[in-house]
C-alpha cells in the first residue's frame, strides 16, 4: 500500500509556529502518520503534554481515521465546539490532511509534520520512494525498476560514473538504480532495451499542479 | 605548438595532449592567469571544469573565452546538474559565437557532495541527451526541433570510466553516447595500463578518439583514498607501494615521473589517442610531467 512518509518538525521550528497561538486543538491521523509513528494517538498525547507544560491551553484533540479522506469534514463538523475555542490547529498528518482540513476549518493550521515523500513500507520500519508520478512511465523499458525515482540524478539512459561496486556512490547503503536495471533486464534476457535511447522526458506531460477530470463516458 | 585544432590533431591521429583547469572560487584569477600562460602552448587544448565537484566557481565559459583571449584552445565542459536545456542551448550558441569548439558532455556529480548541498538539482537530461541535443544544434536545429538561425560546429566530447564495477552498464552507455553523436572520449582517471588495453581493445571497435585520464598522484596516501573513495578510480598495488616507498618529501617528484613514464607508454604502444591531464591543484609541474614523457 502507497503510504505518505512524514517527519516531526523540529521542536524549535515548531515553537516559532506557534507563537501568538495561546489555544490548540491537536489533530492526528489513523493511517499513514500512526504507522511512522509520526501523527498517531501517543504522538498526539505526547505533543499535548509538551504544549500544555510549555503554557499552551490545549482545548481538545482528535484523531482521525483517514485525514485524507472527505469524510474528515465530518468529523470535523462533529467537533466543531472545541475546535471553535482554538486560536489554531496544530495538525500532525501528512500535507494531504493538513490541506484538506484547512479547507474545512476557518482557522490557522500549523502542520507538525514535513511530508518527505509518497513510499512504500519496504521492510519493517524501513520505506522506500519508488515512484516520483513524473507522468511518463518508463518500467516497461527498465525491468520494472525506476530509474526517473531510484537513481539520485533521475537518469534513464543509464548509469552515470559514480557506480561504486553496484552501489551509489553518494550513499551506500542505496543501490545504483542501474545496476539493478541492468541485473534485471539481464535476467530476462532483454538487454535490447537498455541499449534504447530516452529521449529528454517531457514535462508538459502533467505540469504542475496535476488536475486531472474523469471523463462521463 | 602547432596551428592544427585541438579537433584536426586529434582526428589527424597524432597523440594529442589536453590538461585540466579548475576555475577558482572567486574573483582573484592570477593563479590560474599564471597555469593558462604556462599550459597554453605546451599541450593541445586546455579542458575547463564545470563547477566541478558540485562547488560554486567561476564559470566555465568565461575561463574558456580568457583562454581564447591568451591565444590557447578551450574545451568547455558542460554538466547537466546546474542548468536545464534552455540554459544549457543558449549557452552553447553563446560559446559557439566566442569562438569555443569543443564541448564535453558530462551528467555532473551530484549536487550534495559540494558546497551548496541545499540547491536543486536539475539533471533535466542526462549525458546522453546532452551530446544528442549538441549534435542537434550542430545540425542546425534546437531540442525542439525548431530552426536555428546559423547552427553550431562543436566538436562533441564524452566521458567513459573503464574501471566502473559493474563495467557492462557503462559500456552500454558508452555505445548510446557514441550513436548519440560523441566523438572523443576522455575517460575517469586510470592507472593499470593492462586493464586499460582490455578496455581499448574493445573500444577500437568504434570510430571515436579516446584520451586517456591522469590524474596526478601525490602519494600513497591518495591512491589508497581514491581506491577506497572515489568510484571508477582503481590504482594497482605496484603503483601504491612504488610511492609508499618514495623519500618524504619526494612524493610529487614520483607521481611525476609515473604520469610521465604512463604517457610515454600509452604513447609508444599506441594504445590510445591521447592523454588529457588533470593535476588537480598542481597545474604548475604539467611541463615536467609532459618533460618526464618525452
Amino acid at each position: 500500500m502507497i503510504r505518505s512518509i512524514t517527519q516531526k518538525k523540529t521542536e524549535e521550528e515548531l515553537d516559532q509556529l506557534l507563537t501568538g497561538i495561546a489555544r490548540i486543538f491537536i489533530i492526528g491521523c489513523g493511517t499513514c502518520v500512526t504507522m511512522t509513528h509520526t501523527g498517531g494517538t501517543p504522538e498526539v498525547t505526547e505533543i499535548k503534554e509538551k504544549l500544555l507544560k510549555k503554557g499552551k491551553l490545549v482545548t481538545g484533540d482528535l484523531v482521525l481515521p483517514v485525514a485524507c479522506d472527505n469524510l474528515t469534514a465530518e468529523v470535523l463538523h462533529e467537533n466543531r465546539s472545541k475546535i471553535d475555542l482554538a486560536d489554531g490547529l496544530l495538525i500532525l498528518t501528512c500535507a494531504f490532511g493538513v490541506q484538506t482540513i484547512a479547507r474545512q476549518v476557518k482557522k490557522t493550521t500549523i502542520p507538525g509534520l514535513d511530508t518527505l515523500f509518497i513510499g512504500k513500507e519496504t521492510g519493517l520500519g524501513q520505506f522506500d520512494e519508488i515512484c516520483t508520478q513524473c507522468g511518463s512511465c518508463i518500467l516497461g523499458e527498465t525491468g520494472g525498476v525506476c530509474p526517473v525515482t531510484s537513481c539520485h540524478k533521475g537518469l534513464v539512459n543509464g548509469p552515470c560514473g559514480g557506480t561504486k561496486n553496484g552501489k551509489c556512490e553518494i550513499d551506500e547503503k542505496k543501490d545504483c538504480a542501474w545496476t539493478l536495471i541492468y541485473n534485471r533486464l539481464k535476467d530476462l534476457n532483454r538487454l535490447d532495451l537498455m541499449k534504447r535511447y530516452q529521449k529528454p522526458k517531457n514535462f508538459q506531460r502533467e505540469p504542475r499542479p496535476g488536475k486531472y477530470w474523469l471523463t462521463p463516458t | 605548438m602547432n596551428k592544427k585544432s585541438f579537433r584536426e590533431t586529434l582526428e589527424s591521429g597524432e597523440f594529442t595532449i589536453t590538461a585540466e583547469v579548475g576555475p577558482p572560487k572567486g574573483t582573484h584569477i592570477d593563479e590560474m592567469f599564471h597555469h593558462i600562460d604556462l599550459l597554453k602552448d605546451k599541450v593541445h587544448a586546455l579542458n575547463v571544469t564545470d563547477n566541478q565537484s558540485s562547488v560554486m566557481r567561476i564559470s566555465s565559459l568565461a575561463v574558456c573565452q580568457i583562454i581564447k583571449d591568451k591565444g590557447g584552445e578551450p574545451i568547455l565542459q558542460m554538466t547537466c546538474r546546474d542548468r536545464n536545456r534552455l540554459a544549457q542551448q543558449s549557452d552553447l550558441l553563446g560559446a559557439h559565437v566566442l569562438g569555443i569548439r569543443n564541448v564535453l558532455c558530462l551528467t555532473g556529480d551530484y549536487i550534495t557532495v559540494g558546497d551548496h548541498p541545499q540547491a536543486k538539482p536539475v539533471f533535466d537530461l542526462d549525458s546522453a541527451q546532452l551530446i544528442h541535443m549538441v549534435k542537434s544544434l550542430n545540425e542546425g536545429k534546437d531540442i525542439g526541433g525548431n530552426e536555428l538561425s546559423g547552427s553550431t560546429d562543436f566538436y562533441i566530447g564524452a566521458t567513459v570510466t573503464p574501471e566502473s564495477k559493474p563495467i557492462e552498464p557503462q559500456l552500454l552507455k558508452f555505445e548510446k553516447k557514441i550513436k548519440a553523436g560523441a566523438r572523443f572520449f576522455q575517460t575517469q582517471a586510470i592507472y593499470d595500463i593492462e586493464n586499460f588495453r582490455r578496455f581499448m581493445d574493445y573500444a577500437r571497435k568504434f570510430d571515436i578518439k579516446i584520451m586517456a585520464g591522469l590524474v596526478l598522484l601525490v602519494s600513497a596516501g591518495m591512491a589508497k583514498y581514491m581506491n577506497k573513495n572515489v568510484p571508477g578510480i582503481f590504482v594497482p598495488d605496484n603503483l601504491v607501494d612504488e610511492l609508499a616507498s618514495t623519500e618524504k618529501g619526494k612524493g610529487l617528484a614520483k607521481g611525476v615521473e609515473i604520469a610521465g613514464r604512463m604517457i610515454r607508454q600509452l604513447r609508444e604502444q599506441k594504445i590510445c589517442d591521447g592523454v588529457h591531464i588533470m593535476a588537480i591543484g598542481r597545474e604548475g609541474v604539467i611541463p615536467e610531467i609532459l618533460a618526464a614523457a618525452s
